[in-house]
């Protein structure tokens, strides 16, 4: 029993050195935010990841590339255009036509040049740079990072993103000497990046209607975000539950199992 | 505790095997009829739910090695390749990745139930060492499989550990260069990790198996510590300890389960998401979890004692810290094996429990980063307890722990009156 409550102080303990960890010094902590993928049940807001898409692609794509998102996989199970009627993705009319709005650099043809021809829904996403000097050289010196693992690659990732978009007016602090190019943003590490305030009220029109408030368009490309980071989410998690509740009912069968067996043996 | 072989073969077939190579019998001795301690609990369930683990890292393994590229412009992007478009790739990526960690926290388990109940004392020193060697072992591969995924900190954590190797005179930067495969850690480094992290596992099942062997002869302890003496202290170990080692096995598996399918990335790092970059460094490297306790001892030392500079100091310090379980077994002077008769030791016991969790703290921290803080210094910046000392601290306890307290206590301390047998223990005819 002693020994029991040991082992469970011990597991404890290592949970809260694993939380520890992220706890860094220096920057602002971000901003803790209710998501709807949060939780074990937790589900994409399928429309928030489609205007997240809207913002990718009307705003950050101009300097973030995505290259680990394929036009195929928005329509894919878990994916903002899935849909029973195309489990194809590759047929889904809206992934192509996504896909067509692009142009993809092919080739060498039999004459042997390269040609560019509409994207189809096996292209990914074009990176906005053809590499990363021009990247840096279009960004005063700065790489903005690829995006696809973005929400993955900080620590409490995807509310750090959305305290990072929103954390542009903040007053500078009088200690803090901002250079030509830089901004001042607490939630960065340092304080200071090249990035500026990409977002701005009603940066874009939303094809939904929605109103597009600095909140509203950061929860949504955060939520893309996390799609893009994870696109197998929900079918992990519904999978969880249910070999969840296998294991449990199994446990409880061998436990009698074990009771019976062990039922006129002193032990 | 091995006796005659029981095993009747009752089919024909059994009988003409049993003549020209008896594994049926093996079997049937080793798992079915084995005689085994009536009083084990659930800390004994541990062995058992190593080997299941074992398994679950193979058999990921091997799937996930089909689709892993071993290359340095690839690996990362091959690993995102299995999450996202190998079918159950994220479930098989998953389970390896959280296995190596539930793997270790079982080994843990199993390694201080051994240092609790005395199980390294005769006749089980052999047991013992061979479970030292599977534990190395397993560090190694864990290392190496955490460089494979290329990213910030399989890289940099590389980096760190090769680096070590350099602080050894001489031969240090010799050794770290052979080791690299280069001047640096490469593509070379990164083949070479990807073959040795799929042979070790091989190697670990065949010293499990040696473990097990070794098991075998004198039997499991248990916890009383007192051998068994008659029949009527062991049970075979078919049925009754496979369905509890199979309870508690899916019990394990519920919580695995939970982080396998919830909670996939917590136990890693977020810069390990960011593709290995030889020209950024991480503002924090650190280890893997369970590499943390030692990581602090590492760290620990900051000083030089006599020619031997403070960073081999801790290289000696952090190699010695797993070394010295190979003696244990001669530094522990107590006849008796379990903790529950003695009283004072066992205290010592928890306490060294406590420096073990403190250190893998520490391992986490930054060295200079504070405990807890007691005022500001002139510029206003609080000062107050160190995390390096705390890590010094536990260290010297972690030593004592072997070098002074279990030769001491052995010597002075006036154990408990024991049970006559284990039967007389179970029935409560004297305390337990
Ligand atoms: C004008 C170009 C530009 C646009 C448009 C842009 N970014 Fe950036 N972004 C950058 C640059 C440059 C950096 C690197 C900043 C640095 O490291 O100082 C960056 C960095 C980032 C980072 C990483 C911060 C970190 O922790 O390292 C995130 C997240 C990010 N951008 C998100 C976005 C999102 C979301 C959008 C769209 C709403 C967006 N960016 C639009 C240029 C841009
Ligand atoms: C792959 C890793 C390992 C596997 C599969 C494994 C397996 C087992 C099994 C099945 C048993 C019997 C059941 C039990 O007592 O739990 C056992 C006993 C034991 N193991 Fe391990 N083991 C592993 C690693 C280790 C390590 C790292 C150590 C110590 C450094 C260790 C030390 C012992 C000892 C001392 C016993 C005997 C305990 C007793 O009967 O009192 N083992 N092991």
């Amino acid at each position: 029993m002693k020994m029991t409550r040991i082992f469970v102080a011990a597991l404890a303990a290592l949970g809260l050195s694993g939380l520890a960890w992220a706890a860094s010094s220096g920057q602002r902590a971000p901003e803790h935010h209710h998501w709807h993928n949060a939780g074990p049940f937790g589900t994409f807001d399928r429309e928030a990841v489609q205007r997240g898409l809207q913002i990718y692609q009307e705003v950050c794509a101009s300097c973030h590339s995505l290259d680990l998102i394929k036009f195929r996989n928005l329509g894919e199970t878990g994916g903002p255009f899935e849909s029973a009627e195309f489990p194809n993705a590759n047929d889904n009319p809206i992934v192509m036509q996504i896909a067509a709005g692009y142009m993809i650099e092919d080739g060498p043809d039999d004459a042997g040049d390269m040609f560019e021809r509409p994207g189809l829904p096996s292209d990914a996403f074009p990176s906005p740079f053809a590499n990363p000097q021009q990247a840096r050289g279009s960004n005063g010196g700065a790489l903005p990072p690829d995006l696809s693992l973005i929400v993955k690659a900080r620590s409490h990732g995807a509310d750090y993103v959305r305290s990072l978009l929103l954390g542009y007016d903040e007053e500078v602090p009088e200690d803090v000497h901002v250079a030509a190019g830089q901004h001042y943003n607490p939630y960065f590490p340092g304080g200071l990046l090249a990035m500026a305030s990409p977002l701005s009220e009603g940066i874009v029109t939303y094809s939904d209607g929605t109103e597009a408030t600095m909140e509203q368009m950061s929860e949504d490309i955060v939520t893309f975000l996390t799609w893009a980071a994870d696109p197998h989410m929900e079918a992990r998690k519904q999978m969880g539950v249910m070999v969840l509740l296998y294991l449990f009912i199994f446990a409880i069968l061998v436990y009698i199992a074990y009771r019976q067996i062990w039922a006129n043996v002193k032990h | 505790m091995s006796g005659p072989s029981t095993y009747e073969p009752k089919t024909g077939f059994t009988r003409w095997m049993d003549q020209r190579l008896p594994i049926i019998r093996l079997g049937y001795d080793s798992f079915v009829d084995f005689p085994t301690p009536r009083n084990l609990n659930y800390w004994w369930t541990f062995g058992g739910i190593l080997a299941i683990f074992l398994v679950i890292q193979i058999i990921s393994g091997i799937v996930l090695a089909m689709h892993y590229v071993p290359h340095e412009s690839m690996a990362f992007e091959s690993l995102e390749r299995i999450r996202r478009d190998v079918k159950f790739g994220w479930l098989i990526q998953s389970m390896h990745a959280n296995g190596a960690s539930f793997f270790f926290v079982a080994v843990y388990i199993h390694m201080f139930r051994g240092l609790y109940y005395g199980s390294y004392k005769a006749p089980r020193e052999i047991l013992w060492i061979l479970g030292v060697v599977i534990y190395l072992l397993m560090m190694a591969t864990g290392f190496m499989g955490y460089v494979l995924p290329w990213g910030q900190m399989s890289y940099w954590g590389a980096m760190v550990i090769t680096n070590l190797i350099g602080a050894l005179p001489f031969i240090g930067d010799a050794i770290r260069e052979w080791l690299w495969g280069g001047f640096s850690v490469g593509q070379a480094t990164l083949s070479r990790f990807f073959s040795l992290h799929y042979l070790l596992p091989f190697v670990i099942a065949a010293v499990v198996a040696l473990h097990i062997w070794a098991l075998h002869v004198p039997g499991n302890g248990n916890p009383v510590g007192i051998e068994p003496k008659s029949k009527k202290d062991t049970l075979p170990f078919h049925p009754f300890y496979t369905v509890k080692d199979g309870f508690a096995i899916i019990v394990y598996l519920i919580v695995f389960a939970a982080f396998v399918f919830f909670l996939p990335n917590v136990l890693g790092h977020a810069d390990n998401f960011i593709p290995a970059d030889p020209l950024s460094t991480p503002a924090h490297i650190v280890p893997e979890w369970y590499y943390l306790p030692f990581y602090a001892i590492l760290r620990a030392i900051t000083f030089d004692i006599g020619p031997i500079d403070a960073k081999l100091g801790g290289v000696i310090a952090m190699f010695g810290a797993i070394l010295i379980l190979f003696v244990l077994p001669w530094l522990d002077t107590s006849k008796v094996r379990s903790m529950r008769f003695r009283p004072v030791t066992r205290v010592f016991f928890i306490l060294f429990v406590l420096a073990c969790l403190g250190l893998g703290w520490c391992g986490a921290k930054n060295p200079d980063d504070l405990v807890f803080a007691i005022g500001h210094d002139a510029e206003g910046v609080a000062t107050g307890f160190k995390f390096v000392w705390f890590a010094q601290l536990l260290t010297f306890y972690y030593f004592a722990y072997f070098l002074i307290v279990l030769p001491v206590m052995g010597l002075i301390e006036k154990p408990l009156d024991r049970p006559a047998s284990i039967e007389a223990a179970v029935l409560g005819t004297a305390k337990a």
